[in-house]
């Protein structure tokens, strides 16, 4: 049984007990703990149903390489599916609960998934649900959608109660991973006067060393790494950070770090996770190595685990696996294990080792304890359900014959170990293969390069992999802290950053043999035996299924981690690449290293959603922009639709009224009497100089040039591939300054686009742009009745009658006693003053119409009255007739597009031969023949033909649809083939009912076509 | 993430700071243009693996547009330098030959 041993322990402390709950029982741990050491030492071997077969796993690793030990963690508001428990910190009232299981851990329906596993091959998912197509959303969706993920969603009315943030740092050298490698590392860049951060994934410094007993200038590592830490500290330069992983390297030295800063402290107001967005000039990667797998038969039954995490556990936090622990090793360092379990007075019964002749030091002195060593053999099967309960040896040459069975609890193996090249990766650095140690390291011919076109990522430690090997052990102590110096010393060099290179620790070395490089253990492991042996604990994927793959044709290693789901999810090649690589490469009779890996990709390691999101959440998720009237609106029954950045009222409901009876009620009463609008959010852009008119002349497709002072004219924009962009009204403020009004959704942009000519193509004409949307308030009134509103309103300094500004003309004066420049313009078709007004003075504005409108039954109105009355006017709106492809030609806007000017923006465009298409739908009204019935948005005409493809022939489609409160009857506007030449035809729109909604093409103005509503 | 050196306010900005807008020095076709001019100004881009002179504009800085000169494989950034000229500057290019001895200079 796994158990807490009598002592040691180096970072628990056993005077302060944690309780904890598992499953809804209530266990104990000590602080220091992680969920994984905890659960250990509570005997939970099994702590998971794996994601396909639902076959019972423990805990295979110690850090955040374990594939199993996935919990769903704490309770409503704080609960979070999949986070793994040798990355979980304990802490006092922890709750966790295992996953992939119904109705329980120890009993699971599912399991019944292991019989019929030879019923889920690789890519079953391919192969099972093909036909027939309508089972698809009723079957095989609903399936897949219930065995789909790993844990639970968090309940979806529960809301994060953490909060998260972001910080942004720029530093000259990025240290990742605070082992000895990376600790050396920072020292040197620290030295060098270098701006250092150094970051470690885990609460404590040191990595392994500790765990493995190395000593350094004669002390235990323990004595360096503090006083290392210290001289650390005392470097205003650096800046230490535990608990925060490396998560990604991007462009140009952009590093993503992930610090848990209260994952071990829920609810203390710290802020939870923190996002560190960092520019760094140079990064040294001292992430370390993670130990594989064997593939051997039932390597993932509950008690095997990898070697050197046996050991991590008992030095770390006195937890021991089993009484009864067999090794099972293709290297020297298992041995560490084999030494330590025997040390801590445990049982190891035997060291299975694929290796026929093992004389390192470590297996010696091994010997020297009566350890016995099987050479040569290999694990045929394990034996065990729930938990490990014998092995089966036999010889590593063979077909996996057992030769003898032997009992234990525990099963610790060791495929040797593999440099954690993630972050080198990330961003172009290249691997290259070590053919003696059977791993991928950086290949420093080739290594990831910053935006000087300089190498901006070097690798220290064990994450450099072989480096120079000058020492007998690969992945010695000496060689990890030598490297890191190196590579802080090139990283500091390349910045300008001279230093003298720091002392060299002692650290005392054995003699380490080559492992043997092992991938299938046995060598020629039998077809029965390969069903049952595990590449991938967290996918569930075989040996069989990879050689299957391979056999079907996936011989790309992408292909084939696509199809067998090898290395997917939290794994991303953590601790089944290589094996699962060299199962492929056998299979192809290829080399491994042209098989190659998969692409590494950031994270690292999954991080949280929260902590991406940082601080943007509720109100703050996006920045809304506000009229000065948006207040009044919220609180007077604004019902608010997102329009560009800002939001803006759809109608204004009354109480007990429905949202399409306040649009009636709007529309009705602009139509008699009058109403307002806040019409602020339209894009206002001054365009000034005395090339002015001639930068609009090209930027509008009409004349902007002949426009008379105190005039204004409607305008369109077409990009230079001719198609309409945005539309409004001109206005000439003096001989040099125009104004220009652009969409609501369109003022940056358009403002973006006047910039972009004027810099890029016509600098030298004299023109400045200012974009003044936001300095004015610009509010409608609109109605029979309006004039009567202003002149109660109290008019000063300008004549607004009919005769003093006649419709397309503006004035300057003062209204309600506010500076005012009242626009006779109209998008209503109604008679229509839109009034400018400094956006202060926006609101006593609007109250002051309010209040002289009071006695017409003013009201304001919103967006959708506005596009019903703009669609019985027939006239256009960018974003709905308009949609990329749409040029002013198709819309019937002939008479906005200047005849003389020699040149435009899209005027070459225009004239392209499937721009002069006569069979380019164009611009009709639509009046259904039943009155009553709207067209539905989107809906396409037909003709009752069928295209080649069985597709029924589309002649058209409707761009607007509404019920007209005014003419009482369903409108609509569409662009239709001959359309303009078809008046009075009936055509069919197909609904998704299967219905079909017959209409009659007609003139598109529906209201007042010429214009004596607007023109008084 | 590319961090891009505006020329005008002098500061390196972060690729959050920028919008990118294409292949620089393109000679513009308008009216009058014959179809294949028009094509080639419209359509045609050069996309090369390697050197490439593209426009970029400090949206969320100055403002001001400006061309950059970079290599679209590993992308090393060689310069940034106005918009407000026909070619890059003969320093530049010499910079880029003197790294890049295979790159046979600015063609329009």
């Amino acid at each position: 049984m796994s158990t807490r041993l009598q002592s040691g322990g180096r970072l628990i402390d056993r005077s302060k007990t944690v309780e904890f709950s598992w499953n809804g029982k209530t266990l104990n741990g000590f602080k220091g703990d992680t969920l994984a050491a905890a659960l250990l030492a509570n005997d939970q071997v099994m702590v998971a149903r794996s994601f396909k077969y639902h076959r019972p796993r423990g805990i295979v690793a110690y850090g955040p390489e374990e594939p199993n030990a996935l919990a769903g963690l704490g309770e409503g508001d704080r609960f979070e599916p999949n986070q793994r428990a040798t990355t979980t910190e304990l802490f006092q009232g922890l709750t966790a609960k295992s996953q992939n299981h119904w109705p329980s851990l120890e009993f699971d329906v599912g399991a019944v998934n292991k019989a019929m596993s030879r019923f889920f091959p690789a890519g079953f998912y391919y192969k099972t649900f093909m036909a027939p197509r309508s089972a698809w959303k009723h079957v095989f969706e609903p399936i897949v959608r219930k065995a789909a993920g790993l844990g639970a969603a968090p309940d979806k009315d529960s809301r994060d109660a953490d909060r998260y943030e972001y910080f942004y740092a720029h530093f000259d050298v990025l240290v990742v991973g605070g082992g000895i490698a990376g600790l050396a590392a920072a020292l040197q860049a620290g030295k060098a006067g270098a701006k250092v951060l150094l970051v470690e994934q885990t609460a404590d410094w040191g990595g392994r060393a500790p765990v493995d007993g190395v000593e350094i200038n004669g002390n235990p590592a323990q004595n360096w790494i503090d006083e290392t830490l210290k001289a650390l500290e005392a470097l205003p330069n650096v800046t230490l950070r535990n608990r925060t992983m490396g998560s990604g390297v991007y462009d140009h030295g952009y590093a993503l770090a992930y610090e848990r800063v209260a994952d071990h402290t829920p609810g203390d107001g710290r802020p939870r996770h923190r996002l560190w967005r960092l520019r760094c000039k140079r990064i040294v990667t001292a992430t370390g190595a993670i130990e594989r797998p064997l593939s051997f038969a039932g390597n993932d039954v509950p008690g095997v685990m990898l070697a050197g995490s046996v050991r991590d556990f008992m030095a770390n936090h006195g937890v021991s696996i089993g009484d009864r622990v067999v090794i099972a090793t293709n290297n020297d360092d298992a041995y560490r294990t084999a030494i330590a379990v025997k040390e801590a007075g445990l049982d190891v019964p035997v060291v299975i080792d694929a290796r026929t002749s093992v004389t390192g030091d470590l297996p010696n002195k091994a010997r020297e304890m009566g350890i016995r060593i099987a050479e040569g053999k290999g694990v045929s099967s394990v034996y065990g359900g729930k938990r490990v309960t014998s092995v089966g040896i036999c010889a590593q040459a063979g077909e996996g014959t057992k030769t003898e069975e032997i009992a234990c609890d525990a099963v610790a193996m060791s495929g040797g170990w593999s440099p954690v090249v993630h972050l080198w990766s990330h961003c172009g650095g290249k691997l290259k293969w070590d053919a003696e140690y059977g791993l991928f390291e950086p290949d420093t011919d080739f290594p990831p390069k910053g935006a000087d076109g300089q190498q901006n990522i070097w690798a220290g430690g064990a994450a450099a992999g072989t480096w120079k090997s000058e020492h007998e052990e690969v992945f010695s102590s000496f060689d990890a802290m030598h490297s890191g110096i190196e590579a802080a010393l090139e990283a500091c060099d390349s910045i300008g950053l001279k230093a003298k290179k720091i002392p060299l620790p002692k650290v005392a070395e054995y003699d380490e043999k080559p492992p043997l490089p092992v991938w299938s253990m046995p060598q020629g492991q039998n077809k029965k035996l390969q069903l049952k042996t595990w590449l991938d604990y967290q996918n569930d994927v075989k040996v069989s299924d990879v050689r299957l793959a391979a056999r079907e044709g996936y011989e790309s290693v992408e292909h084939n981690k696509r199809y067998t789901t090898l290395g997917m999810a939290t794994d991303q090649g953590k601790l089944s690449n290589i094996n699962g690589l060299a199962i492929l490469a056998d299979s192809l009779n290829a080399e491994i290293p042209q098989v190659g890996t998969t692409t590494f990709r950031p994270p690292y390691h999954p991080i949280s959603f929260g902590a991406i999101a940082g601080e943007a959440r509720g109100d703050i998720f996006k920045v809304i922009r506000e009229t000065p009237i948006h207040n009044w609106i919220d609180a007077n029954g604004g019902f608010w639709e997102p329009v560009g950045d800002w939001r803006r009222p759809y109608c204004f409901q009354k109480p007990g009224e429905s949202v399409k009876d306040a649009v009636h009620r709007e529309i009705n009463q602009t139509r008699t009497s009058v109403s307002l609008l806040d019409a602020s959010t339209l894009g206002k852009i001054i365009v000034k100089g005395p090339d002015a008119g001639k930068f609009l002349d090209m930027l509008y497709t009409n004349m902007m040039s002949n426009l008379k002072v105190g005039k204004c004219r409607y305008g369109l924009m077409c990009t230079e591939n001719g198609f309409l962009s945005d539309d409004g009204v001109v206005a000439r403020l003096n001989e040099e300054t125009f104004l220009c009004h652009t969409t609501s959704g369109g003022s940056d942009r358009i403002h973006g686009w006047m910039e972009e000519w004027l810099q890029t193509e016509w600098w030298d004409w004299k023109v400045y742009t200012a974009n003044i949307t936001e300095q004015y308030a610009q509010i409608g009134i609109v109605g029979p009745k309006a004039r009567q509103v202003l002149e109660k309103m109290g008019v000063e300094g300008m004549d607004v009658s009919a005769e003093g500004l006649p419709f397309m003309t503006f004035a300057d004066g003062r209204i309600a006693g506010i500076q005012a420049r009242p626009y006779r313009i109209s998008f209503s078709g109604e008679l229509s003053y839109e009034v400018a007004v400094p956006a202060a003075q926006g609101q006593a504005f609007w109250d002051a119409a309010l209040e002289a409108g009071r006695e017409f039954g003013i009201t304001p109105y919103g967006t959708e009255a506005l596009h019903v009355m703009r669609a019985e006017k027939g006239f256009i709106m960018i974003g709905d007739e308009t949609d990329g492809t749409i040029i002013p030609q198709d819309l019937d806007l002939n008479w906005a597009i200047s005849k003389k000017k020699e040149d435009f923006l899209g005027k070459r465009a225009q004239q392209r031969s499937h721009m002069t298409d006569p069979k380019r739908w164009k611009l009709v009204g639509l009046e259904t023949v039943d009155p009553n019935t709207v067209i539905p948005d989107g809906a396409y005409a037909v003709d009752g033909t069928t295209r080649p493809n069985g597709v029924k022939n589309m002649i058209g489609r409707v761009t607007s649809t509404y019920w007209s409160p005014t003419l009482n009857r369903s409108i609509g506007m569409g662009i239709v083939e001959d359309g303009p030449d078809r008046m009075g035809d009936v055509i069919d729109f197909p609904t998704v009912d299967g219905t079909s909604i017959p209409t009659k093409i007609v003139d598109p103005v529906f209201l007042d076509k010429e214009g004596a509503r607007q023109n008084v | 993430m590319l961090i891009l050196t505006c020329p005008y306010c002098g500061i390196d900005a972060d690729e959050t700071e920028l919008a990118s807008g294409g292949e620089a020095h393109i000679t513009r076709h308008g009216a009058g243009a014959s179809e294949d001019d028009f094509e080639t100004y419209l359509f045609m881009r050069k996309n090369p693996k390697g050197v490439h002179f593209e426009r970029w504009r400090h949206a969320n800085g100055c403002g001001k547009w400006f061309h950059a000169a970079r290599c679209t494989m590993t992308l090393e950034v060689f310069g940034t330098y106005s918009a407000q000229v026909f070619e890059p500057p003969k320093d530049l290019i010499a910079k880029i030959k003197s790294k890049r001895p295979d790159f046979e200079g600015f063609e329009k």
